[in-house]
């Protein structure tokens, strides 16, 4: 058995050693807002949080995930309204068909919540690691850019999964 | 008709679910029961099937079955063209899986079924595969050679060639003050989806219905062709679309596993699912672009274009796929562009070779002709000594002229003409964004080690493709209003832009159109999909005759219940009302619905220009885009955010063909970029600054909304403008790209090139 944290709750699974934790997440878990682009850790569709940190979610297996605390797309979402970076994201027209956006999403968190001070040149340096066929980056850029002023003091924007 | 809501920066109704990780992709898809299909491909790009031996696969536990082609009674079905379905392409036609022959590395040769992909793949392992090589066709010479037959009953690695005329070009090139002749090259490069392909596949034994999920782009299509491969009619399968990780043309043709998981699941009698993983994509999912021009342009002293001349080759790999030859036509067909070219004769050669088969994406055909057409322009603008804008202005059709006549294609006897539109327009609005007049000192400036370039390129794309699309409005028990869609969604937002269509069509609130269900062929009765920039002018104008018919339908019911004429009924909001005051609340209708069509047999040309300042550094080969300007009419715009979205997203996609994508194979016809490592796509960094400008001159006069297509026009300039702004930074050492990718070593080697000839 693997036990782990995903978005504040205990899970335990039974996998497969080789299983990775985007399969993990998606098959046995049933989260399906992590997906799968490439599988070989280009495309950066599968981010997700561990400790806090963003890491492809297949690039790692299940078992790694072992006391560790995990959050997903659905796990940086409201029940009832779109976070400041959702909404950004939206009022940028910062996606198109979708499948990149929880990717886009994680990683942009992980970085707001390190350096919400961040300027252009670095979001793009940091986004660069995940792939959108769709909108050309420029308002994911900058989507990010104006959500940087809700991560920035004290108030964490969103959820993030804690205490939950 | 209202104009509250068509023309404003709607925020997307989609991005909710996608934002929070609910979308619902065919792969997010698990029914109870389900078997996850892994298919064998082959290794051999050329080469006769001698044994595929499953026994060892079939013993591995979890593994279900073992499908090729021995499987199914009669052979294995042919995929039949969709567009341009000739005769004489028939020979090329792929089966659904090989049979006795394998033409390109990654057909199909068999199917497994087991409890996860995991375990299938590993029975891919246990598969012996006996096939006897045979000598690869890789390259255009090889194939029209025909050493080498990849079908000995065709007798010929030409599927076909065809021409493009207008006028007499032999008389104007006669009479010319002035010819070049360029040869000029597109390398392969392909309409890369994020999501990879899927399907999943239900049969249901009791009712003998199939379900099929992860259906796009054009499902009544793939479903009419599925019914005759599989025994089934029609309305005995249903096409499920479900949330769409992009389409770019190439996404949702009829491919091989679009028959073999719907025969796999009713082989088995257990829902079945495939997903495509990456290095399967790059191989399977229709490839495009590769294509090759010996053109000659024939012009007067003073820069009138008096003809275009010359051949054109298209690289279709290993079949004729559904809509495989819409490239190679597009090549011929729009040589011209928005250009006044009064004498064409263009030969194009459609040549089959041992690699993937191609099919469209984004623009097909028009980017690889800009590319030739505006590098020849300016290659010539600069021999002959006229400025390049000049050039260009005095050659693009006028307003006056409209509609316009290009070139008719033989023997497909395609006609076609530019509907309308005023191409100064957007010349010289692109000219004042990029500050054009002030910038052309920088032209081959050097400046911090780099050498600076402009270049400027026009530009038309086509939309609303007929013969027909189909929409259906419905009030439901809350009063609140449905729209069903023929089109398709493929992530560009057309739930958005039809609820805006719809809340104005029939005068209501944007929050009554409850909700937009589009692509499934349950919703009207005969849909037709989303390509050709077609979505918005075909569905948009459909769904206005269905809302117009649903308010028709509306008053005539009220007229009932009220004892007053249907002509003074009175429709406004929430109220259906009787000119002596007393009203019906909507709601009290329910059930009331109409559907509405609309059909059409022209087209039309969104046009616009591009504007690009480059620097070029001469030690690496790298360009950076300093600025760069699209402005396109496209007549009537719906929502201006969804639009700028389309416009760079298409133009990062073609800026992608113009500096990294490149599918490259050996000389034994092994695809060699076979990861994302080595097909390399643009990233957030790349390509920062581009800019959109959008307008709405002149509406199109073939349909009732005025609008033109959009969503290719954004990359369909690009190689062009990008490969000029290069020669035109360089033109001190002489250097004129003529093939693309221009990637760093590239541009480096052309750059050395030139220095080796000038004997430095």
């Amino acid at each position: 058995m693997t036990r782990f944290e995903v978005n504040g709750k205990a899970v335990e699974v039974a996998v497969e050693p080789r299983m990775t934790l985007a399969d993990c997440l998606r098959d046995v878990l049933r989260l399906t807002g992590t997906h799968l682009g490439c599988e070989h850790g280009v495309c950066g569709a599968c981010t997700v949080l561990v400790d806090g940190e963003a890491v492809r979610a297949c690039l790692m297996l299940a078992v790694q995930a072992e006391g560790r605390r995990v959050t997903t797309v659905e796990g940086l979402s409201r029940d009832d309204a779109l976070t400041p970076l959702q909404q950004a994201f939206r009022k940028h027209h910062a996606l198109q068909c979708g499948f990149c956006t929880p990717g886009m999403i994680t990683t942009a968190h992980a970085l707001l919540t390190e350096e919400p001070d961040c300027d252009a040149d670095r979001v793009r340096e940091v986004l660069s690691g995940n792939i959108c066929r769709c909108t050309g980056y420029i308002p994911i850029v900058e989507a990010v850019l104006e959500a940087r002023g809700a991560y920035r003091g004290s108030g964490r924007a969103g959820s993030d999964g804690e205490g939950r | 008709m209202r104009n509250t809501f068509i023309g404003a920066a709607i925020e997307r109704r989609e991005d909710l679910r996608f934002l929070r990780g609910r979308g619902q992709y065919v792969g997010d898809l698990a029914p109870n029961g389900l078997l996850h299909a892994v298919i064998l491909r082959s290794a051999v790009a050329h080469g006769r099937i001698r044994a595929i031996d499953a026994a060892a696969a079939l013993k591995i536990p979890g593994v279900h079955a073992v499908i090729t082609a021995k499987d199914m009674p009669g052979g294995p079905p042919i995929i039949p063209m969709r567009l341009q379905p000739l005769p004489e392409f028939k020979p090329f036609e792929q089966p659904v899986i090989a049979a006795d022959k394998v033409r390109y590395v990654g057909e199909p040769l068999a199917v497994v079924l087991a409890d996860t992909a995991a375990i299938g793949e590993d029975a891919l392992e246990a598969i012996t595969v006996d096939i006897a090589s045979l000598p690869a066709v890789t390259d255009r010479a090889g194939g029209e050679s025909g050493d080498r037959l990849l079908f000995a009953r065709a007798g010929s690695n030409v599927a076909l060639r065809f021409r493009a005329t207008r006028g007499d070009a032999a008389a104007a090139f006669a009479g010319a003050a002035y010819r070049r002749r360029e040869r000029l090259r597109v390398q392969r490069h392909f309409g890369l989806t994020l999501e990879p392909r899927g399907v999943l596949a239900e049969w249901d034994s009791a009712q003998g219905r199939l379900r099929v999920f992860g259906a796009a782009k054009v499902p009544f299509f793939n479903r009419r062709i599925l019914a005759a491969q599989i025994g089934l009619p029609e309305h005995a399968i249903d096409m499920i679309e479900n949330d769409v990780g992009g389409g770019f043309g190439a996404r949702g043709e009829f491919y091989p596993e679009d028959f073999l998981i719907p025969f796999a699941a009713r082989h088995v009698g257990r829902p079945v699912k495939w997903i495509e993983d990456r290095r399967e994509n790059l191989m399977a999912m229709n490839h495009a672009r590769e294509a090759e021009a010996d053109i000659e342009i024939a012009c007067a002293a003073d820069g009138t274009i008096l003809g275009l001349r010359g051949q054109t080759f298209a690289d279709m790999g290993a079949y004729m796929r559904t809509n495989g030859a819409v490239g190679a036509r597009n090549v011929a067909q729009f040589m011209s562009g928005p250009y006044r070219i009064p004498a064409i004769d263009i030969e194009t050669t459609l040549v089959m070779t041992n690699k993937t088969p191609v099919g469209t994406y984004r623009g097909p055909g028009r980017f690889e002709a800009d590319f030739f057409r505006e590098r020849l322009f300016d290659m010539a603008a600069n021999e002959l000594g006229i400025d390049r804008v000049e050039f260009r202005r005095r050659n693009l059709v006028a307003e006056g002229e409209m509609p316009y006549a290009i070139a008719t294609i033989r023997p497909f006897e395609h006609q076609d003409e530019l509907d309308s539109g005023d191409y100064r327009i957007t010349l010289d609005r692109c000219l004042a964004e990029c500050r054009w007049a002030e910038k052309v000192k920088l032209q081959g400036a050097l400046i911090d080690g780099r050498y600076h370039g402009l270049a400027l390129g026009c530009f038309i794309e086509g939309g609303a493709a007929g013969p027909k699309e189909s929409a259906r409005v419905a009030l439901e028990d809350d009063g609140s209003i449905a729209v069903y869609m023929g089109s398709s969604a493929v992530g560009q937002g057309v739930e958005t832009v039809f609820a805006q269509i719809a809340a104005d069509a029939l005068e209501v609130p944007i929050e009554r159109i409850r909700e937009v269900f589009h692509g499934s062929t349950g919703y009207v009765s005969d849909g037709y999909g989303a390509y050709h920039s077609r979505s918005v002018v075909m569905g948009g104008s459909a769904l206005l005759d269905a809302a117009g018919k649903f308010r028709a339908a509306l008053r005539a019911a009220a007229a009932k219940r009220l004892g007053c004429d249907e002509a003074a009924v009175k429709i406004a909001d929430e109220l259906v009302s009787a000119p002596d005051g007393r009203a019906l609340p909507l709601k009290d209708f329910a059930g009331l619905a109409a559907e509405g069509a609309f059909l059409n047999k022209k087209h039309t040309y969104t046009y616009g220009a591009h504007a690009a300042h480059v620097a070029v550094d001469p030690k690496t080969g790298h360009v950076e885009i300093i600025d760069y300007v699209a402005v396109e009419d496209v007549g009537r715009i719906i929502n201006p955010l969804t639009l700028n979205g389309q416009v760079i997203g298409s133009l990062v996609q073609g800026l992608g063909g113009v500096f990294l994508e490149h599918l490259i194979y050996d000389e034994h016809g092994q695809l060699l970029t076979g990861s994302l490592m080595d097909y390399r796509l643009p990233t957030a960094s790349d390509f920062p600054n581009l800019r959109s400008i959008v307008l709405d001159m002149k509406p199109s006069p073939i349909n009732p909304l005025g609008a033109k297509g959009a969503g290719e026009g954004g990359m369909i300039p690009a190689g062009g403008v990008i490969a000029n702004a290069v020669a035109n930074a360089l033109a001190a050492f002489g250097v004129e790209p003529r093939e693309l990718p221009l990637s760093p070593p590239r541009v480096w080697e052309l750059l050395q090139g030139a220095r080796m000839d000038d004997g430095e």
